[in-house]
């Protein structure tokens, strides 16, 4: 739980409508080194859309997000792709490569995007690996391996660029039960040893034992936000109360993952 | 029964001139086919509208004429507005286009076949879309594509004997030319088909051990996780 | 341009090439049909030695060009044994056999991924294996076959082309014969490849319709 007074990610006002429906009216926050900051919200709400406006996967239509002091919205594509490298992103659907193992996953942007030598790929690849537990894996094909095992190979992909913040769209809404515990319990180290995070999630109990703050984003607004304790005990509308009370009886209070 | 002289004094001979030249054919035509093939998928499924438009309408065209028209077109109808192509470079043309059009139909499949989402995560690490195209799409299409692909090469094979409508020598067109002047048409073709049968039993075989070399666990899988 | 106007008197001649062209390929794509659905049931069903039979018709006459397939046939085998057939006839019947080894694969194909299982339970309940297969088996795989049978509609046609080789009058026949007497071969082998381009439209729309009639409620694979 720090909150160093560098600021790292600020998003101002973002608009965003698909087809004529507003999913983001005007979003706005301030995100600081190492902290983690989770997005809560009803399903729809333009949570994934407000990530991928950040990383300029979707390009919002008013407003503009800054990654320490330059702007990333209104850029070329060259540029985006510069500024891509900084901001990581995990997806619900893991994306992962088909055609290459583990490893090659994670050094071939290493290699493709910031032109690293084969061997010097290899090397910070395998740290990565090993930084998320699979450094036995190595050599395994996304389609041999368990889906826990998957969203961490994804994870291990966007570390090895060296982000300065982390984005994870719902990470473990696609695993089994039995699965999330080992990519929660990554992400919990991340946070432990320091990494910008922003993650949209139902997962309750990470929420309250990991998150600096708190957003909810209801109906493409953001409605409140805040420290877990408070938005959990004592939080300003009674929509969030509902809403958290509502998904604690849902997901459980305390998820059994691993620390 | 079988006149051996006549089989290795005569046909044999003759049919050797033919069958290098069916071999020139496709030695030229299968590559560049593919190529092109690529090229016109990629514009097809990539590129802006104009592009994308042309490229439908290529294929289109090609897939849905004979193949013959098309080879008339380019040997006997081009001489009309002063272009002149001798019958290989017309015939290996004709071939080009043609199975071009198909080998991008079954590529734009495969294409289409892979799952967005890693495209959308090649970009979120920075790669501009033609390098996930090239590293991230491609390399798993165009394995998928390998059993359509296939299949035109084998197509390719065979309708090579075309070429000796547009006055092209190949192995079917001496066959012909053999068999007219000695009026053996049953024994000249047998001889023919069972070398076309050859080739084509090779290639096919040739192919399916490419197939096995490239394939990667998991990859016959259109929806993974 | 007077390109247009030789086009426009070539048009009558030119369409009638259409009757033939279109009788060849479906009368082909029939004979195929006949003959294919057997060889299908005979590839799955039937013993070794028929299989091995099969396989083997199948692997010559996909494995040959048409153009060799035509000359050994029409010049070479239908003399030897005195069979006098018109250019035309010969045609049917090469294309014919031919189609029908490209069918029997796509129906066998539809019929093994049906599974044993709907065999079995004609069976249990008494059925010969006859009646399942004329019953059950035949009735979905052929439905299912609809999609990889529409491709042989428009390989047909751009195939039948090639029997210009032997001189049947369809369209290209007719196309080169005006051709060599204006003088004006682009305007004229053009129009011939719009008019396959329009029989192949045509004909796939009919397939389309035929395949929305003939679905099977429910049954999307």
């Amino acid at each position: 739980m720090k909150r160093e007074n560098e600021l790292i990610l600020q998003v101002k006002d973002i608009h965003k409508s698909f087809g004529g429906k507003e999913v983001l009216k005007g979003v706005s926050f301030d995100v600081y080194k190492g902290e983690t900051k989770v997005v809560i919200g009803p399903s729809g709400t333009g949570k994934s859309t407000l990530l991928r406006c950040i990383n300029q996967l979707t390009f919002p239509d008013k407003g503009t997000v800054w990654l320490r002091d330059q702007e990333v919205t209104h850029h070329n594509l060259k540029e985006i792709n510069r500024f891509r490298q900084k901001i990581g992103m995990v997806f619900q659907d893991f994306n992962l490569f088909d055609h290459l193992n583990a490893i090659r996953n994670v050094e071939i942007a290493l290699i493709k995007v910031k032109g690293l030598k084969k061997m010097e790929a290899r090397e910070k690849a395998m740290q990565e690996l090993k930084r998320v537990g699979l450094s036995r894996q190595s050599l395994l094909y996304p389609a041999q391996l368990s889906g826990g095992q998957k969203q961490r190979v994804s994870i291990a992909r966007a570390l090895a660029m060296d982000p300065e913040v982390m984005l994870f769209d719902e990470p473990t809404s696609a695993l089994d039960p039995e699965l999330i515990g080992e990519v929660l319990g990554v992400m919990q180290k991340l946070a432990r040893e320091g990494m910008t995070m922003i993650v949209v999630t139902h997962e309750m109990g990470f929420a309250r034992s990991v998150a600096d703050e708190i957003i909810f984003l209801e109906r493409g607004k953001l409605l409140e936000s805040g420290p877990p304790e408070k938005l959990f005990q004592n939080p300003e509308f009674e929509r969030t109360r509902k809403f958290l009370f509502k998904l604690t009886e849902l997901y459980g209070d305390i998820n059994g993952y691993r620390r | 029964m079988i006149d051996w002289s006549f089989f290795l004094e005569i046909l044999l001979p003759s049919l050797y001139e033919g069958f290098i030249m069916t071999l020139k054919i496709i030695f030229w035509s299968i590559p560049i086919g593919l190529v092109v093939g690529i090229i016109i998928a990629v514009s097809r499924v990539y590129g802006n509208l104009l592009v994308s438009f042309f490229s439908k309408a290529y294929i289109i065209f090609f897939r849905g004429t004979p193949l013959l028209i098309q080879l008339f077109i380019l040997y006997y109808g081009l001489p009309s507005i002063g272009i002149y192509l001798s019958p290989f470079v017309a015939a290996v043309i004709g071939f080009v286009l043609c199975s071009s059009a198909y080998h991008a139909e079954y590529i734009r499949g495969a294409i289409q076949s892979v799952k967005s989402g890693q495209v959308l995560a090649a970009q979120a690490l920075g790669m501009s879309k033609l390098s996930a195209v090239l590293n991230i799409v491609l390399p798993q299409a165009l394995r998928r594509a390998i059993p359509g692909c296939s299949n035109e090469i084998i197509y390719l094979i065979k309708y090579s004997s075309l070429a000796f409508m547009v006055t092209c020598i190949e192995l079917t067109g001496a066959g012909k030319i053999v068999a007219s002047r000695y009026f053996t048409y049953t024994e000249v073709f047998l001889v023919v088909g069972a070398v076309y049968l050859i080739i084509v039993s090779l290639a096919t075989k040739a192919l399916n051990m490419l197939e096995e070399r490239l394939s990667f666990p998991g990859w016959e899988n259109n929806n993974n996780g | 341009m007077e390109n247009l106007i030789v086009v426009y008197q070539a048009l009558p001649f030119l369409l009638q090439g259409i009757i033939t062209t279109l009788g060849l390929v479906l009368s082909a794509l029939a004979l195929g049909f006949i003959i294919g659905v057997p060889l299908s049931v005979g590839q799955v069903y039937g013993s070794p030695w028929t299989k091995k039979f099969i396989g083997l018709y199948v692997w010559f006459f996909r494995g040959l060009p048409i153009l060799v397939l035509l000359f050994l046939f029409y010049y070479g085998l239908f003399n030897m044994i005195g069979l006098n057939l018109s250019a035309f006839m010969a045609a049917v019947l090469v294309l014919g056999l031919r189609s029908s080894a490209y069918q029997a694969q796509i129906f066998r194909g539809s019929i093994q991924s049906l599974g044993q299982g709907q065999l079995l339970a004609a069976q249990s309940l008494g059925m010969s294996k006859g009646m399942a297969i004329w019953n059950i088996i035949l009735p979905q795989a052929l439905r299912m076959s609809i999609p990889g049978w529409s491709n042989e509609y428009p390989a047909m046609l751009t195939e039948s082309a090639v029997t210009y080789a032997i001189g049947v009058m369809e369209v290209l026949t007719r196309g080169n014969f005006i051709a060599s007497r204006t003088y004006r071969p682009m305007p004229i082998y053009l129009t011939c490849a719009i008019i396959f381009i329009l029989l192949s439209y045509t004909g796939m729309k009919i397939l389309h319709i035929l395949e929305e009639k003939v679905r099977i409620p429910g049954f999307e694979e």
